[in-house]
């Protein structure tokens, strides 16, 4: 009873407290997300074959000069690109638009353009692998046909799997990256423009020399969602390819070599390979934007 | 009047310019929706398109769907347990960890809220095998507690209550503590109501993410009893038999719940889903 007591007290201590409200976060880290990293480490100097592992050194990591690698590697890369460059400035100028107070319903506008983030990646990737199935009756060859065109094989050729990946990433998340940019543009003050207007700016140069640098947290921000999503991306080339199969790799991502190499080809020591190169990356990204947002930080 | 008339042009293209944009943006629903309305054959002869017989529509997508005789409702009912029971604990866990980095001082605190910043930053794909690989050790394959384990505390939910909770100063946890509440009673007596509005956009971020998962659930459940509703869509896509046609009603189905919550708590959606925005 007396020793209960003790431990009750132990444990209602305000030095204990705050590791008991911690515990639950160090748990999980420890067994899920330490423990991962450290045995995809291990298993990526391995080769293993059910029970058995052998060490391999750094045989695994020749797949870095694989072609297969390379492409899926600038695959990931182009997308992210691509997308950064679609998904900072188109939402961002839909959010000033709506902002203006020209603008009439912006709520009901708001909510419509937000609707698309609510479906699931499976349930966008269905309805665009139909939209840009081969069929002549396929929405977007009825859409080319109006413009006189043949109907395309849209989901075999690069350019149009480009095409049909980056319509879906707009589609879902331009909502989502105006809603950012909207709530970052109430926060600017409105008499910045009024004075501006005063001094006779107008408002291509109110919009430079105002809006778009008091954006630039929210651009980060952003910037930086895009960037991490854009490299993970697999699970939209999946859907619009019905699996982990784009004819000649046109789809690949990095991820989906990795899935292809340790869940379809059960290649675990590769797909680790692949896995650490992958965070390496991620890092890498981390250090860069801390070091460039940290410099820019002190700069102003 | 003529700064009048020009502000009214202005008004008008802006409108028309939106109407075009939110007609971009509803088109794909509304084909998915359109088409549930006509037989998946069609989908496979024809095409995803507008140009449907109005004379032939009807609902008997809907009914083969609600007929019992195919495994979507058993998928749908998965994908509500995980959804709830993983919001309920991701809430409570995340909350309790925030408020433990909020509130307190302690030892190793930095250190270890980095550590929730790492996790934050590093996509799950990165560790997708060898997390699969502990959870076929923990012989948790094909359960629901494989999928909803691993993400029992989000380190985005973290991030968020203790942003909220930052706000709130620390004199009145003193202040609780002299009148005799308990370091675990000042959380649950005093902070969890005042957390309450967090709550609200919190369990919608994460309800999202649930609902709406489909890697993780793909990798850890095979068997059709198992799996969850995106899962089991994406199964679909193959067109044998009749499964365009529980395909289409079924992504309609599985959408309008959510529209519906979305129209009723738009704010909290909003709020919820954009709430990575808040500056750190």
């Amino acid at each position: 009873m007396k020793k209960k007591s003790v431990f009750k007290k132990f444990l209602y201590s305000q030095k204990v407290a705050p590791y008991v409200f911690i515990a639950p976060f160090v748990v999980t880290f420890l067994v899920f997300f330490a423990y991962s990293i450290c045995s995809m480490i291990i298993m990526s100097f391995q080769k293993v074959a059910g029970a058995n592992t052998t060490f391999v050194g750094l045989d695994n990591y020749k797949i870095l000069s694989n072609a297969v690698f390379i492409k899926s590697l600038k695959n990931s890369i182009f997308y992210t690109i691509v997308t950064c460059l679609l998904m900072i400035p188109i939402p961002m100028v839909l959010a000033a638009m709506l902002n203006s107070k020209h603008m009439r319903g912006k709520a009901a506008f708001r909510s419509i353009l937000f609707i698309p983030a609510l479906t699931s990646v499976v349930v966008a990737g269905v309805v665009f692998r139909l939209m840009f199935g081969e069929l002549e009756g396929s929405f977007m060859n009825q859409v080319v046909g109006a413009f006189g065109m043949e109907p395309l094989i849209w989901l075999r050729k690069p350019t149009t799997v480009w095409i049909a990946l980056f319509l879906l990433c707009l589609w879902r998340w331009t909502g989502v990256n105006m809603m950012y940019y909207l709530s970052g543009l109430q926060q600017i003050p409105e008499d910045l423009y009024e004075s501006a207007s005063i001094d006779g700016a107008t408002s291509m140069q109110q919009l430079r020399y105002i809006t778009i640098p008091l954006l630039k947290p929210t651009t980060i921000y952003v910037l930086t969602i895009s960037i991490f999503g854009g490299m993970a991306m697999f699970s939209e080339s999946y859907m619009l390819f019905n699996g982990n199969k784009s004819p000649n790799n046109v789809g690949t991502t990095l991820v989906g070599l990795l899935y292809r190499m340790g869940f379809e080809q059960n290649n675990l020591g590769i797909a680790s390979a692949i896995g650490v190169t992958f965070l390496v990356i991620v890092l890498v990204i981390n250090m860069i934007q801390l070091k460039v947002n940290g410099t820019f930080g002190k700069g102003e | 009047m003529s700064m009048t008339k020009k502000s009214k042009i202005v008004t008008v293209c802006l409108f028309i310019f939106f109407v075009a944009v939110a007609a971009i943006t509803l088109l794909p629903l509304a084909l998915l929706a359109v088409s549930s309305l006509r037989p998946g054959s069609d989908l496979m002869r024809y095409g995803l398109n507008f140009s449907i017989d109005w004379a032939n529509a009807n609902l008997n997508e809907y009914k083969l769907l609600f007929s019992g005789e195919n495994a979507y409702f058993i998928w749908y009912k998965n994908s509500l347990i995980i959804t709830v029971v993983q919001v309920a604990l991701a809430l409570f866990l995340s909350a309790c960890v925030g408020y433990g980095f909020a509130m307190y001082d302690f030892k190793g605190k930095n250190a270890i809220f980095l550590c929730v910043l790492l996790v934050m930053m590093v996509p799950t794909e990165v560790i997708l095998l060898p997390l699969y690989r502990l959870i076929v050790g923990m012989k948790l394959v094909n359960s629901m507690w494989g999928i909803i384990l691993p993400y029992l505390v989000v380190p985005m939910l973290v991030f968020f209550f203790r942003q909220y909770l930052s706000g709130i100063p620390k004199d009145f946890l003193d202040a609780a503590r002299v009148d005799g509440c308990t370091e675990y009673g000042i959380f649950f007596k005093i902070m969890v109501p005042l957390m309450k509005p967090s709550f609200a956009a919190m369990g919608i971020y994460q309800g999202m993410q649930s609902w709406n998962n489909f890697l993780w659930p793909m990798v850890v459940a095979n068997s059709i009893e198992k799996i969850t509703l995106p899962v089991g869509l994406q199964s679909l896509l193959s067109p044998y038999g009749n499964n365009y046609d529980i395909l289409i009603a079924g992504s309609c189905f599985a959408i309008i719940p959510i529209l519906v919550l979305f129209i009723c708590f738009q704010r909290y959606f909003i709020e919820g889903m954009t709430a990575g925005g808040v500056k750190g």
